[in-house]
């Protein structure tokens, strides 16, 4: 309707050759890295389709030898050092994740297909500082308010996404090494190098052999993981699907167990609000990292007077996001990590169709080769349709309108899960009102999406337990 | 010869949603006192029973959740003091119950008294203590305020029948959540007059729900139910955890697992079952002119 031009960018591509890519990696146990017995896996650029390294990966026996060899650095080095010492190595990886930034942004969006804007500015920088401030807390914990002298747990098994590889392995890492446990990670399938030059970073840190491990592999790799006798804590996240089986797998056992699984955020406009701020925190909430963001304010909740005005703003904004390369950093939205999350979210954009929603999808254009899912809006949506209801995980909003605040509420706490909410109003009291009522366990407030170690994160309900970040983080990895 | 006056003796309930239902299901069953002789008949609570006191948690949990951590402070020091003014009839009960002395007794009916004292102190220190401004590196005011998970169902001690399920109730409500209570299986007398102190506290009816019968039967019932937000397995039957977690783990229930070893829970409790129940919201508001 409105006249709008969208301006031709010349290609701005960031260097390839800073991520240093090598044909093969190895899997990282007792301080050295390794061939696995497991069957090899080709971790495919995203963008591109072509395979990117050869990555071996970890048969039953490796997780068993990784699990005592994290054993051992408890019981040894790791468990007995001092906190003002263990506190010295964490900040040594969060100064060589700043130092080999460039290298981790570019290797980061290779292999998942996240804009390098977004690699450079949130995952690198955002994982340094969860290091950064964990490390910290070594030598503080018991100021922590979890008794005089609060016990780490021992060995933890982790195992984390494929949407934000490197932060999700540092959100893991870090606040276990500064309470004193050692570490068996296992990064998502499709996503494994980032965590693997973590690795690195960690022998370049000179951490005691053991302390840490990473175990490339699929399901069965973490299955085995969090199974094995040996692991006294178990940290996972990923989808509600999964967790359920981890938490099922654990029953009956003593290890002690935190989930952050998806989520159906709503984010909920007011009639008050400037609308123009809130299409940026919409576009925010569900286009960035491709919407492949468990958080993601993915149902969007919107006053109905100001309904047909949101919509038209936003439709016009999204149309002026860029789909493509990943290296490029003009992109706004990159490449679908995989084919299967690409069926995925093009199976449940299809059944919001079938079930009636009315589909409006950006005429961007897309690159030939990789996988690619152009933003795309549904409205007319009804709370019993299936794109209400489960997490697509992609560049896919769905809106849903609303009259009253209590509806809204109504509304948002419509659902299983409770990870993340976001309120558009100009009206204190009703922001605070808002955020007293919805059921979730990150509310942001004329924001979206933001992230700090100093702030605790996690779910309600299906979102899963426990939380991360923050003085509330710590007691997943204490013996309290 | 002066007449003998006949005892009123007691029909011992189930308490859901502020009243005194029998079970639906018409079941009952004896109880005994420690040496065998026969005390009363309890209500049998079945599935349904189950079913009804989840709807009745549920049901008090926007108002219970919503009350000023003042408020939730007077109603549990309100329950002490009822307490306290009917401590002979519960030194008696638990006496029967768990055949202690009169002076062990009357310790463990003390000690429960207490307990509702120390919880009525913790309503509005919770978030202070646990919450959190955090100083993220941006523009942004972000805090982090405990919450309550919501329906939490309890599987009582089954040896301590007063001051354990105290020490299991309490720190469920203190924050806001609302309870559904299988009581001590074999020792389930002072959980029912406790539901009537319960009742003249100014507790809200269905905040706290009390089912009387067999542990195993109806635990696997309030594991799997959907609108249950979390599993205290304190008193359940040693043989059903592992099944009652894996139930619970269909809806990421929120467990806390029996302890390894029997609690002592004449001891100052600590923040631990209290912090079991709560959830961590954290707002985030930018900041600007």
């Amino acid at each position: 309707m409105t006249d709008h031009t969208v301006w031709d960018y010349a290609p701005a591509p960031e260097s390839r050759d800073l991520a240093n890519l090598k044909p093969a990696y190895r899997m990282f146990v007792d301080g050295e890295f390794v061939e696995g017995t497991g069957e090899p896996l080709k971790s495919i650029n995203p963008g591109t389709e072509e395979v990117l390294a050869e990555v071996s990966t970890a048969g039953p026996s490796d997780v068993d030898a990784a699990v005592r060899a994290a054993r051992r650095a408890h019981e040894g080095p790791w468990g007995s050092m001092r906190g003002s010492e263990r506190a010295k190595y964490v900040y040594r990886i969060a100064r060589l994740i700043q130092e080999r930034g460039r290298e981790l942004a570019v290797l980061e969006s290779l292999d998942n297909g996240k804009p390098i804007r977004e690699s450079r500015d949130v995952d690198v920088p955002t994982a340094a500082a969860h290091f950064f401030y964990h490390a910290g807390w070594a030598d503080k914990l018991s100021h922590a308010g979890f008794g005089p002298d609060p016990r780490p747990l021992g060995v933890a098994g982790q195992v984390v996404p494929w949407n934000f590889p490197l932060l999700m392995a540092a959100w893991k890492i870090a606040p276990a090494l500064a309470t004193g446990n050692t570490v068996v990670l296992k990064p998502a399938e499709t996503t494994p190098l980032s965590a693997l030059v973590l690795a690195e970073i960690v022998a370049q840190a000179e951490l005691p052999p053991g302390v840490v491990n990473v175990l490339p592999g699929a399901g069965d790799v973490g299955a085995a993981l969090v199974g094995h006798a040996g692991v006294d804590k178990v940290a996972f996240t990923g989808s509600t699907e999964v967790g359920k089986l981890i938490q099922g797998q654990l029953a009956g056992t003593r290890k002690k167990l935190t989930l952050e699984l998806g989520g159906k955020a709503a984010n909920v406009v007011f009639d008050d609000a400037p609308l123009d701020q809130a299409v940026e925190g919409i576009v925010n909430g569900i286009f960035f990292n491709q919407g492949h963001v468990c958080c993601a304010g993915s149902r969007l909740l919107v006053q109905e007077s100001v309904a047909e005005e949101l919509l038209e703003k936003l439709r016009r904004r999204v149309s002026t996001l860029r789909v493509g390369d990943p290296l490029d950093k003009n992109t706004d939205v990159g490449a679908i990590n995989s084919r299967e999350q690409l069926d995925k979210i093009r199976e449940l954009s299809a059944a919001g169709e079938a079930e009636g929603a009315e589909r409006w999808t950006s005429a961007c254009a897309l690159p030939d080769r990789g996988f690619y899912f152009a933003p795309t809006i549904f409205s007319d949506v009804h709370q019993s349709m299936r794109i209400a209801r489960e997490e697509i995980f992609g560049p896919v909003l769905s809106v849903l309108t609303f009259r009253t605040p209590d509806e809204a509420v109504a509304k948002a706490n419509n659902t299983p899960y409770g990870l993340s909410a976001g309120i558009w109003t100009e009206k204190g009291s009703r922001i605070l009102w808002m955020a007293q009522r919805m059921r979730a366990g990150v509310v942001w407030a004329n924001t979206f999406n933001r992230f700090d170690p100093s702030a605790p994160f996690g779910g309600y309900q299906e979102s899963g337990f426990g939380r991360e970040g923050g003085r509330a983080g710590l007691e997943a990895y204490l013996d309290v | 010869m002066s007449e003998h006056r006949v005892a009123v003796a007691k029909t011992y309930k189930l308490y859901v949603g502020g009243a005194f239902p029998r079970s639906e299901s018409g079941r009952s069953y004896p109880v005994t006192d420690h040496a065998g002789a026969f005390l009363a008949n309890a209500a049998q609570a079945s599935r349904k029973d189950a079913r009804d006191a989840v709807v009745a948690a549920r049901k008090a949990f926007p108002g219970w959740s919503a009350a000023t951590a003042y408020n939730r402070g007077q109603v549990l020091y309100r329950v002490a003091e009822v307490l306290e003014g009917r401590r002979e009839q519960f030194v008696s009960e638990v006496r029967a119950a768990e055949g202690a002395g009169a002076d062990e007794a009357g310790a463990l009916v003390d000690a429960a008294i207490d307990r509702w004292v120390w919880y009525a102190g913790w309503t509005d220190k919770i978030a202070a203590v646990l919450g959190s401004s955090n100083p993220v590196a941006g523009p942004y005011f972000s805090f982090s305020t405990p919450e309550p998970t919501g329906v939490v169902a309890v599987l009582a001690p089954q040896d301590s029948s007063l001051l354990g399920l105290v020490s299991v109730v309490a720190p469920v409500i203190v924050s806001g959540n609302t309870a559904v209570v299988v009581t001590s299986e074999e020792r389930p007398l002072p959980a029912i007059t406790l539901s009537e102190v319960l009742a003249t506290s100014d507790l809200p009816g269905g905040v706290v729900n009390l089912l009387t019968g067999r542990t195993a039967e109806l635990a696997p019932w309030l594991a799997s139910h959907a609108d249950v937000n979390a599993l205290d397995l304190t008193g359940a039957p040693e043989e059903a955890r592992t099944d009652l977690e894996r139930a619970a783990a269909g809806t990421v229930k929120r467990v806390l697992r029996s302890p390894v070893t029997p609690e002592d829970w004449t001891r100052e409790p600590g923040t631990a079952r209290l912090r079991a129940h709560l959830e961590m919201k954290t707002v985030w508001h930018p900041t600007g002119v």
